[in-house]
């Protein structure tokens, strides 16, 4: 039993409730310990990193119970890549927040720092319960983180997200119901083990529960039919929040890879790969739904917002490829696009604060201040989304289409990436050169300068994605052991035999 | 008691999707309410139903499964908390929009498009 795990689950629960008692403190001193806790929790994810790249699992069993009885948390690679992704778009969004967005409401600090126990929680739980119950964590902290900055514009999307995701929760439930009723367990690793060892007559009971969670989890990651609400939602939220969500979406997809790897593996039976011959078609349409989207785009926000769901369908095609190979490009692709589409998120933001009344609207305007570093930092941004040479979207394009292997599944892939890249491209260059280059006379009144800290915080998100490149090697070699290791999920079940008591003998 | 029990819970499912689909938020959050309603009975139903059995092994001949107990506890007690925050967010959407649909069809004329707006706050 190792301790460490619990560090990225206490440290933001410790923090976000001093917060809460310090509803009144100064503001300057809520954001210091606020950022502390981030710094914290960030340090406690590259601690586990570490320790998991050793390749063990490392289990952690609350009050003792020793699994499958009670509710455990499990670290190996993909957990621990899932909390660094996270705890460093978290700390940029962080930073970038102190410039005044956090103090238009009263519990911003406590609301992001829940939102981070929720997501990790996702990360790191074992059990298919408790799964929910982190949804339902990081879901009410953003609910709240949506809604964060008043005015009315926000009113109607975070109703329709927030009916959304209940409705979402209750499909969950049947789903957890349906499972359990038949297999009597909620662990991940004992799923494994139980579902191959279903009767014929119960199959179709597990088969429907295991389909609905597909639902739920697609909901999650804004797939096709079930995207529409997230561009109003993204579109509407302040820049921190929006560019936090960002990785919203990849918990789905965690959540997807995790138990469609685990649970519903090549070794579930007669259950084996259940849902991935939808998934992978599903994925490129949500693609290119995506992609018409953004060259739809009226705004900066919005197209960004059509980003994610592009980024949704490019992981999930890979995914769906259901090879080590597509999983482990997958991840790679996850790392640049969270950042990149996070830092993206961020700099339009302060785009759309140098075009006075003109905002982030994709229309002529008067020449905006600091034209040259925003300008500079949306190209990047937007080659490295789009997946153009030398950024690191390039590579993780490349590492994708290589994963497939020739055949029909091969020419849609390469076609739909393909061509999608390209109007990708069209809508980036479009909006960039209307915003930087097509100015009308007049004057812009000065909305204040550009900080240090918001400058240098969406300057570093968007710049990871040169630092993926420099890393490339490393980077990928855990990644192709991570996806190594998901598709042996021998290892994972093998948590149910590891003794978790350490009891000092009398 | 397995008929009268599974005739609930599709009564409420029911009729909670159904006010689910009626586009205004009163509606809309009765339904939210019935589905979690049906949701948790059919949770509870997990661990098969049985009568006067205590929920430890070994203490009678027949026993009830504890777990969906603790899950639909669980889910309850998130439903709750949910379902009062649906009605405040319900409350101020229909202040802000003067309206109860769950579009808030009373856009403002000037500003007909919603998307660009919010970013410079």
């Amino acid at each position: 039993m190792n301790h460490w795990l619990t560090a990225p689950i206490l440290i933001p629960l410790l923090g976000g409730l001093l917060q809460i008692f310090m509803t009144y403190a100064p503001l300057q001193l809520r954001r210091t310990l606020a950022l502390a806790t981030t710094v914290m929790m960030l340090a406690s994810a590259l601690v586990l990193l570490g320790l998991a790249d050793d390749g063990s699992y490392r289990v952690y069993a609350f009050g003792n119970w020793q699994p499958p009885f009670g509710i455990v948390l499990v670290l190996d690679r993909l957990a621990a890549l899932m909390l660094v992704v996270t705890g460093i778009l978290a700390l940029f969004c962080h930073i970038f927040s102190t410039r005044g967005s956090d103090g238009q409401g009263a519990h911003f600090h406590a609301l992001f720092l829940f939102q981070l126990l929720g997501l990790n929680i996702a990360f790191l739980t074992g059990d298919l319960f408790n799964l929910f119950v982190a949804f339902e964590v990081l879901l009410i902290a953003s609910y709240g983180l949506l809604m964060h900055g008043g005015g009315t514009t926000r009113t109607i999307p975070g109703l329709h997200y927030v009916v959304l995701n209940l409705v979402g929760s209750a499909l969950f439930l049947i789903s957890v119901g349906m499972i359990y009723s038949v297999t009597g367990t909620l662990n991940m690793a004992d799923l494994a083990i139980q579902v191959p060892r279903v009767s014929p007559e119960d199959l179709p009971l597990v088969e429907a529960g295991g389909m609905m969670l597909l639902v739920v989890f697609g909901l999650k990651a804004a797939i096709l039919p079930l995207c529409f609400w997230l561009p109003r939602a993204y579109a509407n939220a302040t820049a921190p929040v929006a560019a936090l969500f960002a990785v919203m979406t990849k918990v789905g997809i965690y959540a997807i890879l995790r138990v469609y790897t685990l649970v519903f593996g090549d070794q579930a039976g007669a259950l084996a790969n259940l849902g991935m011959d939808w998934l992978f078609p599903v994925a490129l349409v949500t693609l290119a739904a995506g992609v018409v989207g953004a060259l739809g785009a009226k705004a900066l926000k919005a197209l960004v917002a059509w980003q994610v769901i592009i980024s949704v369908g490019t992981l999930l095609a890979a995914i769906g490829l259901s090879n080590p190979a597509g999983t482990s490009a997958a991840l790679f692709y996850l790392l640049n696009t969270t950042w990149v589409v996070g830092g993206l998120f961020l700099v339009v933001d302060l785009i759309g604060n140098q075009r006075g009344s003109a905002g982030d609207k994709i229309v002529t305007a008067p020449k905006m201040h600091s034209r040259t570093l925003l300008s500079v930092l949306f190209l990047l941004g937007a080659t490295a989304s789009a997946g153009l040479p030398p950024l690191s979207g390039f590579f993780a394009k490349l590492l994708i289409l290589k994963a497939a292997v020739p055949g029909v599944e091969m020419a849609w892939l390469w076609s739909i990436v393909l061509v999608g890249g390209f109007f990708t491209m069209i809508a980036y260059s479009r909006a960039g050169s209307i915003v930087f280059w097509r100015t009308v006379e007049g004057h812009v009144e000065d909305k204040g300068q550009l900080t240090l800290p918001v400058t240098v915080s969406a300057s570093a998100l968007i710049a990871l994605s040169v630092a993926i490149v420099v890393l490339a090697g490393p980077i990928s070699r855990y990644t192709d052991a991570t996806a190594a290791q998901l598709h042996d999920p021998a290892g994972y079940i093998g948590i149910l035999e590891m003794p978790s008591t350490q009891e000092a003998q009398p | 008691m397995e008929l009268v029990f599974a005739i609930t819970i599709g009564a409420l499912t029911g009729s909670g999707v159904y006010l689910l689909l009626r586009a205004r938020t009163f509606p809309v959050v009765v339904g939210l309410t019935l589905l979690s309603y049906g949701v948790n009975l059919f949770l509870f139903s997990t661990g098969r139903l049985v009568t006067g059995g205590q929920p430890i092994i070994g203490s009678t001949g027949t026993y009830t499964d504890p777990l969906p107990q603790a899950l639909v506890l669980t889910a309850i007690v998130i439903g709750f908390a949910m379902t009062a925050f649906v009605v405040v967010l319900s409350l101020r959407s229909q202040a802000d929009t003067g309206d109860d649909h769950v579009d808030g069809l009373r856009e403002s004329p000037e500003n007909p498009d919603k998307n660009g707006q919010g970013a410079s706050q």
